[in-house]
Formats: C-alpha cells, sequence, structure tokens
C-alpha cells in the first residue's frame, strides 16, 4: 500500500492551488457579495486545462489521472466551493458521463470541445418536483422521426446560464412499468429554439457561481444526441452520480482543510485572557476534531480515487466519501467560526462563507439522508450494484497520454 | 536562439528562517525554485517563443534540486541540467557563477543566459554579474523588458529599472540578463508540461564533467544571527485635555526622534 502522492500529483496540486489562490482569493469575497460568477473564471480554466483535467489528450483533455481530478477539486474548493461546482457539473456529471457513455462521434462532437474548455457543459436531472426521487421526474422527450421533442423544466441546475451544452435526462416511455426504465439521456444544446435558461438568487451559499434552471418547450433534439440506449437515462445518471459525488466529496475535504487553516492561525493570533485562544483545550478540540475529519475525509475520497483509476466500481466507496466529507465540512465550518467568535460571523472573515457553501452540498448529489440508506443498504445486503453496459474505463497512463 | 536560464532551489518564501546552533534552518518547510527565478524562466520562455529558440534551464544543488529544474520544465523549459558534486556544498556566488559559466560554455553556442534579480536565502543578488564576467560577456542586470532582441544581428536592446527611472541600453549578444517583476507574470506549470516533467531524465553535471576545479570560497560567513528581537514598549498618555494629550504626544514624537 502506497500513500504517497506521485510527483505529477503534487505539481497538479501546486498549479490549481496557485491559480485558486493568486486569481480567485482576492476577488471572492466581493463576487459572493454581488452574487455573480466572475466573467474571466469559466476561459481561465479552460486555458489552464483544469476542464478537462482528466481526460485522454486525444479527447481533448490534459491525461491525468482520477486522483489528478480529485486533487484539483481539493484545492479549488479550499479558496471557493464555487470553482470546486465547476468541475462537478462541467467534468464529473458531463463530460466523464460522455467519456464513459457516448459513442466515438458524440465525443468528438460534444466531449472534445468540452475537454478543452472551448464548450462548457451542465447537467440537468433535478426537477421542481423530483429531486432524490428521481423516478418522479416529468419532462418527456417524445420520438418524432430523427428527432425527439423536449418538454419540460429543470431546476438547482449549475452553470444553466453560462453552459453551452446540458445532459438532460427526460422520460422517453410514459407506459414503463417501472417508472425507472423509461427515462433516457440526452446531449441537448442549449443555442436550441425553445430552451430557455435563468439564474436563481438567494441563495444561502455558492453565491459566487451560477446556479439556475433550464425550461424547454418543444425543443429538437436529434437522435444522434441520445446518449446510451433509449431507457438507460436512470443508470447514466447513476453513474454520473457516482463521478460527481467524488468531485463533492473532494471539495468538502478542501473546505475542512480550509476552515482547520483559518482557526489555527486564528488561535494563534488572538488572545483572551491573556494568552492565545489556541492554549484553551475546548479551542483545541474544536481543532483535533477538524484535523481529524480531513484526514479521514481525504482518504475516503483517495481511495475512490484510486478504484477509479483501478477501473472498478466505487458507487458505495464513493457515496460513504462523500456523506462524510460534506457532513464534516459543515461541521468544521461551524467550528471554525465559533474559533473566531463574533468576527467569524461577519464576513470580514472567510469562515460564515465556509459555512453558507458548506450546507448546499449536504444536499445535493445524494442527500446525507440518501447516502445513509445506500450504506445500509449495502450493509444489510438490500443493495448490489449491477454491472453496467459502459463502465467508466480504468485510467490507463498511455492510452491517456498518447497525442 | 539558444538560452539558458540559472535558477536555484531555496526555501519556501512562507518558511520561518532562523538560525540555530550557528546553522540557518527552516524546520520542514519545502524547499521550491526561488520566486525571482520564476521570472528569469518567464523571461526566458518568452524569448524562445518570440525566436523560435531553446531554453535550457540548470541549477547547482543535491538530486533533491531536480524538483526547481522540474518546475522550470513544467512551465515549458525544453531541457534541463544539474549540477551536483561534493565540492559544491559550501560555496559561495563567485565559485558558483564559475560553474554555472563552464556550464554555459559546455552547453555551447548560448545567446543569453536569463538569471533572476537575486535569490530570496543568500540574498547577495551578484551571482548573475559574476557569471558575466567569468564568460566575458556584456551584464544587463535588473531587465524590466527586454525591447528588441535580433539574433541575427546579434543585438539586444532592454529597458532596466532604476529608482530614479528607465535606462534604454543596448549591446552584443550573447550577454547575461537578470530580470525582475517587471519582466511580467510566470506563468503556471502547464498540465502537459507537468507530464513532460515528471517524466523528463535529468542528466547530472559533476566538476569533472564541466572541467573546472573545485571553486575556493573567496567570502566565509563567519557568524550568522538571528535579527534583534523586537522591544516593543507601550505607553497611554494621560492628560486634562484632548490638547494637552496631543501636546505630549507630539513632544515625545519628536524626542524619539520620529519626526
Amino acid at each position: 500500500m502506497d500513500f504517497t502522492l506521485t510527483e505529477e500529483h503534487r505539481m497538479v496540486q501546486q498549479t490549481v492551488r496557485e491559480f485558486a489562490e493568486k486569481e480567485i482569493a482576492p476577488i471572492i469575497k466581493e463576487q459572493d457579495r454581488k452574487q455573480e460568477m466572475a466573467d474571466f473564471i469559466l476561459p481561465r480554466m479552460g486555458e489552464l486545462g483544469i476542464l478537462g483535467i482528466c481526460l485522454p489528450v486525444r479527447y481533448g483533455g490534459q491525461g491525468m489521472d482520477y486522483i489528478s481530478l480529485g486533487l484539483a477539486c481539493e484545492e479549488l474548493e479550499a479558496v471557493d466551493s464555487t470553482l470546486r461546482v465547476v468541475m462537478s457539473v462541467h467534468m464529473g456529471l458531463n463530460s466523464m458521463a460522455l467519456f464513459q457513455w457516448a459513442d466515438e462521434a458524440q465525443k468528438q462532437r460534444f466531449l472534445v470541445p468540452q475537454a478543452r474548455g472551448e464548450k462548457i457543459a451542465c447537467f440537468g436531472l433535478t426537477e421542481p418536483g423530483a429531486g432524490s426521487d428521481v423516478a418522479g421526474i416529468t419532462s418527456t422527450a417524445r420520438r418524432e422521426g430523427g428527432h425527439y421533442v423536449l418538454n419540460g423544466e429543470k431546476m438547482w441546475i449549475s452553470l444553466a446560464t453560462k453552459a453551452h451544452h446540458a445532459l438532460v435526462v427526460a422520460r422517453t416511455n410514459t407506459e414503463a412499468p417501472d417508472p425507472h426504465d423509461g427515462l433516457s439521456a440526452f446531449l441537448v444544446e442549449l443555442d436550441s429554439p425553445g430552451v430557455k435558461t435563468g439564474d436563481i438568487h438567494g441563495k444561502l451559499g455558492v453565491r459566487a457561481g451560477s446556479t439556475g434552471w433550464l425550461a424547454f418547450q418543444d425543443v429538437r433534439v436529434p437522435v444522434e444526441n441520445r446518449i446510451g440506449e433509449e431507457g438507460e437515462g436512470f443508470k447514466i445518471a447513476m453513474s454520473c452520480l457516482d463521478n460527481g459525488r467524488y468531485t463533492v466529496a473532494a471539495g468538502a475535504t478542501g473546505l475542512i482543510r480550509a476552515s482547520v487553516e483559518a482557526s489555527v492561525r486564528y488561535a494563534n493570533e488572538r488572545k483572551a485572557f491573556g494568552r492565545d485562544i489556541g492554549r484553551f483545550q475546548l479551542v483545541q478540540q474544536k481543532i483535533a476534531c477538524m484535523v481529524q475529519s480531513y484526514e479521514a475525509a481525504r482518504l475516503l475520497y483517495l481511495r475512490a480515487g484510486w478504484m477509479k483509476n483501478q477501473g472498478l466500481r466505487n458507487t458505495r466507496e464513493t457515496s460513504l466519501a462523500k456523506w462524510f466529507a460534506t457532513d464534516a465540512s459543515f461541521q468544521a465550518a461551524s467550528e471554525a467560526i465559533q474559533v473566531h467568535g463574533a468576527y467569524g460571523y461577519s464576513d470580514e472573515y472567510d469562515v460564515e462563507r465556509y459555512l453558507r457553501n458548506a450546507k448546499g452540498a449536504v444536499i445535493y448529489e445524494g442527500t446525507s439522508e440518501i447516502h445513509q440508506l445506500m450504506q445500509a443498504g449495502y450493509a444489510l445486503g438490500y443493495r448490489v450494484d449491477i454491472p453496467l453496459r459502459c463502465e467508466l474505463p480504468a485510467y490507463d497512463q498511455a492510452f491517456w497520454q498518447e497525442e | 536562439m539558444k538560452i539558458v536560464v540559472c535558477v536555484k532551489q531555496v526555501p519556501d518564501s512562507a518558511a520561518r528562517v532562523v538560525v540555530e546552533d550557528g546553522r540557518v534552518t527552516w524546520g520542514d518547510a519545502p524547499l521550491v525554485i526561488n520566486p525571482w527565478d520564476e521570472y528569469a524562466v518567464e523571461a526566458a520562455l518568452l524569448q524562445s517563443e518570440a525566436h523560435d529558440g531553446s531554453v535550457t534551464v540548470a541549477t547547482i544543488g543535491p538530486e533533491s534540486a531536480k524538483d526547481a529544474l522540474k518546475h522550470a520544465l513544467a512551465m515549458g523549459c525544453g531541457e534541463a541540467i544539474l549540477i551536483s558534486d561534493a565540492a559544491l556544498t559550501d560555496i559561495d556566488s563567485q565559485g558558483a557563477a564559475k560553474v554555472l559559466a563552464a556550464a554555459i560554455q559546455k552547453i555551447g553556442e548560448v545567446d543569453t543566459a536569463f538569471f533572476g534579480r537575486q535569490a530570496i536565502d543568500g540574498d547577495m543578488g551578484v551571482t548573475a554579474a559574476q557569471t558575466a564576467r567569468a564568460l566575458g560577456w556584456p551584464m544587463l542586470s535588473l531587465v524590466s523588458k527586454v525591447l528588441a532582441l535580433d539574433p541575427g544581428a546579434r543585438t539586444v536592446r532592454v529597458s532596466r529599472a532604476t529608482e530614479e527611472g528607465q535606462q534604454l541600453v543596448d549591446a552584443n549578444l550573447p550577454c547575461v540578463m537578470s530580470v525582475g517583476k517587471d519582466i511580467a507574470e510566470p506563468r503556471y506549470p502547464s498540465f502537459m508540461g507537468i507530464r513532460k516533467a515528471s517524466r523528463a531524465v535529468i542528466p547530472t553535471w559533476s566538476l569533472a564533467d564541466l572541467g573546472v576545479p573545485a571553486p575556493a570560497a573567496v567570502v566565509r560567513w563567519p557568524e550568522l544571527l538571528n535579527p534583534p528581537a523586537r522591544e516593543v514598549k507601550t505607553e497611554m498618555i494621560t492628560g486634562a485635555s484632548v490638547q494637552e494629550i496631543a501636546e505630549t504626544l507630539v513632544d515625545k514624537i519628536l524626542a524619539e526622534k520620529v519626526l
């Protein structure tokens, strides 16, 4: 067993850290207040290759492995959750799904520009009336000759107004005995007639990001844009979540790290009763718990990343990593505020933003409650993962890096 | 157009560097490429891109100094050379300059050698000039912009930043340049560069390979001291009125020669 990161991993980590700290950290508070994503972020992430980090060079990516994706997400969210959210939707929920499920022509048309960062991608699963209950999706895609006619609405969609492509799950068979089997997945080009998008404001957190909605009215989607077979939509959506949740887990780990670092810094400079507050045991306990959850969260997501590299099914491990890291990040941010006292409650310090940002991840990509049901299901033997028609390819350096 | 950029591995600028038992220590802080040298690498890459040239990065140090070279490779340098020899452990800047000059000559047909303005550990800031002297090349220090470089005509025109303003300076190639922050913001290592750097096999040259004797140090450090601890005295000024307090304060400021 080898716990050391490779030289390549360490350099990836360093590069992404420098980008986030130099270019985003100085402006993040202002963007958070304005509730706007800075315009330069997506093109810059594309230019630096972050938007294609773990995809093969032949598909426009950078040829790094899945652990590099996790490390990048940890670094991004250590500065702000909205940066990691970009990776969750553009890479985890969309591009990796294309890499896993799309045919070669679709990869060339859609994946290559996404990996290069020329096209931004989002993911449309959740609806105003269907979140955890995926089978309750009411958007429909009716086949008409060489097209599907898409109708419906998607809600809480990160990058809805920034993206060019959306991977949308809609119902193609309203008669299916099991409603899960009536869903299909489509790559929808968001400049198609009948597509409307909008932003949602007034969120508790991820305010410097873009969260919105997609509305489809008689949108004609060519059959060639259907990803996978008709009726495979639910399986595809679940595999998307295996990848999206991985990025969320890694990111939440970064948020815990940011909470520890902020708390340690403050505990060493703030004095009370004549000494550094770090000398008080109850402050020490908070910091010790944050360190514990950081290390555990990191091991959990790195194991999931390692399993992805090996081509092993990791639905259970990724769910566990996501559940643990997001709950722990909310707790860590809350304790970081407590360490900062009243200052932590104001936006003079970053920790209040950490708390507001952490709450979202406890809800999206499987609420903590869903993950508990999953973990219990595995433990009790109620839940067994069935092999997929298309598994996420194992990382193969030679294949990934061949020009 | 053949360019060499000379870099040094130093303790991270965030490290707490202290003297313990007469030796400098930075605890377990990581070693990084000297931040000033990142500007030199950027300058070298810009010239190389403009003139379809090549950049070789060189450093003197132990095996672990390859990390600094790999950082430069990941930024885009084409080749790297580590100069390592047991006799080079405690050299001074003049010794380093002689060795670097020998390496530049061994690389051969070099048009320009770039340096950062100084290393953040020794802070001597003279290695570039000493290397130029050892090579017999013109030295352009504190270059803020390379205005025109013509490899064919063998000329270069640069702008130098001085406290009073800017100087335009012309010189012939080959030359040595040291650069500061104005030259351009250093690029991040690219992922493609990282892949290349992690696979790079970096040759190690010894003094024997360079054909030069071990340089004797001409500057010694008989003693290293921590900066004196700052003594802070706090005094509350009281008085019957604001006027009186202000006058007392002014008297004290004048007495302390702050103003």
